[in-house]
């Protein structure tokens, strides 16, 4: 999930009892399956969480744009580098469609991206790993943005308006991506030479952890995802998305030859499922607390961009200032 | 935190390719219209969505208030005389 860790109250669902009338109705209204919108009431706590889980989920659209970055002026045709152009344009523009989402609760854009660069907020955990051959960017589309389709299709019927919205649109786009990522795969782990065929399975083993430990923590270590699902800003947990995710990919992975790295892994009969090794969850709880391989590289590329992009911003504005009052004055 | 060197927000609106009415699409910063219209094509229009785009700094928009939502809208409510399907026609008359 983009948004792994969101802190809600941390106390478990509120109860009726507890709930003040406005409270009550409040949640009347997204048990009926109404859509909250920006204007109407909601309760402090309900928006703060929504800041949190919004904010992050746009951080990670626009850090995730590094590691494929890294790769734009190395891809191998000039097919895969347009369409690694079109995929990272496309991360830029969620990450857009997020911040404005999370702007209409009242946060504003510059401080969402301080709150980042200061790291009071987080972004997913799974852009802190780096993008070591060309095969990592079909792992990265197959694994990556096929966990985050798992997590943000649920997400279109979220109560939040604005939220939903901006993952309706995300979701039709992001389909590509997942399949541009296989394709890659495709043609080095079926099609390619010996060697693509070890960088590809390279590329799995490397990934594969990483992309279950983006669903988030087990659902036992999970305490904030109760009053978040009840506030339905979170439709399923995450340990259900995990094991949807592992069950689509398995045969994905048997399908190009390659094997999941994981000895445990087998088909249940009986529930009907894979079953599988959890993460290392120390390693997870290490990277989203700024410890991963590239978490100090990617904060530093995000700080330099927008410092050094002060300038264009300042001048933009100074411009469109003078013209505005050059036209007031000619009126 | 000051946000006085923040663009302004701008709200996008796009008439899409079968001759529909502008719709409302989402928001983006900009420091003026012009380059709203142009960072609205970027994040708006990828795939080809449009032929034409508006932009109106959000400011600018005056919006109804979700507590008018009674007074401004239950009013149309109870008048089922304004659809066609109040009013019964003979079958003799034929299709009206």
């Amino acid at each position: 999930m983009y948004a792994q860790m969101v802190k809600s109250t941390g106390k478990g669902v509120q109860s009726r009892n507890e709930m003040s009338p406005e409270d009550r109705a409040f949640q009347d209204r997204i048990d009926r399956g109404e859509k909250i919108e920006p204007k109407d009431y909601m309760p402090p706590s309900y928006r703060k969480t929504l800041i949190r889980q919004i904010g992050q989920h746009a951080h990670s659209e626009i850090v995730g744009q590094l590691p494929e970055g890294n790769w734009i002026t190395r891809a191998p045709t000039l097919e895969r580098k347009a369409n690694l152009l079109a995929k990272v344009q496309d991360e830029a523009g969620h990450g857009l469609y997020l911040y404005c989402a999370a702007e209409t609760l009242g946060v504003s854009r510059d401080e969402l991206v301080e709150m980042l660069h200061s790291e009071r907020m987080k972004y997913s955990s799974i852009f802190n790993y780096p993008t070591l051959t060309w095969a990592d960017m079909g792992a990265v589309g197959w694994l990556v943005d096929g966990a985050a389709i798992m997590n943000q299709v649920p997400l279109q019927r979220t109560s939040y308006g604005p939220y939903a919205r901006a993952m309706v649109r995300i979701c039709k786009e992001e389909s590509f991506h997942q399949r541009q990522g296989y394709h890659i795969m495709i043609r080095m782990a079926k099609e390619g030479t010996d060697d693509q065929k070890r960088m590809a399975q390279d590329a799995l083993n490397r990934f594969w952890y990483p992309a279950l430990m983006m669903f988030g923590p087990s659902d036992k270590d999970s305490v904030h995802s109760a009053q978040s699902m009840a506030w339905r800003i979170k439709i399923n947990t995450n340990d259900e998305l995990r094991q949807k995710f592992v069950d689509e990919t398995v045969p994905q992975a048997e399908f190009l030859g390659l094997s999941i790295p994981d000895e445990n892994l087998r088909w249940n009969e009986e529930t009907g499922h894979y079953d599988f090794s959890e993460p290392d969850w120390s390693e997870f709880f290490d990277v989203i607390s700024g410890n991963g391989p590239c978490n100090a590289e990617r904060l530093s590329a995000r700080r330099k961009a927008w410092e050094d992009g002060a300038w264009v911003r300042d001048a933009m504005l100074a411009h469109a200032r003078k013209a505005q009052n050059k036209s007031k004055a000619a009126e | 935190m000051s946000h006085q060197n923040e663009w302004p927000l701008w709200e996008v609106f796009i008439r899409g390719q079968h001759g529909m009415s502008h719709r409302h699409v989402g928001s983006l910063h900009a420091a003026d219209a012009e380059h709203a219209i142009r960072n609205a094509r970027d994040v708006y229009t990828r795939r080809n969505e449009g032929v034409s785009i508006w932009v109106v700094e959000a400011e600018k928009i005056t919006a109804s208030s979700p507590s008018d939502k009674g007074p401004l809208f239950d009013p149309s409510r109870d008048k089922v005389y304004r659809h066609p399907t109040f009013y019964d026609i003979p079958d003799e008359v034929g299709k009206m």
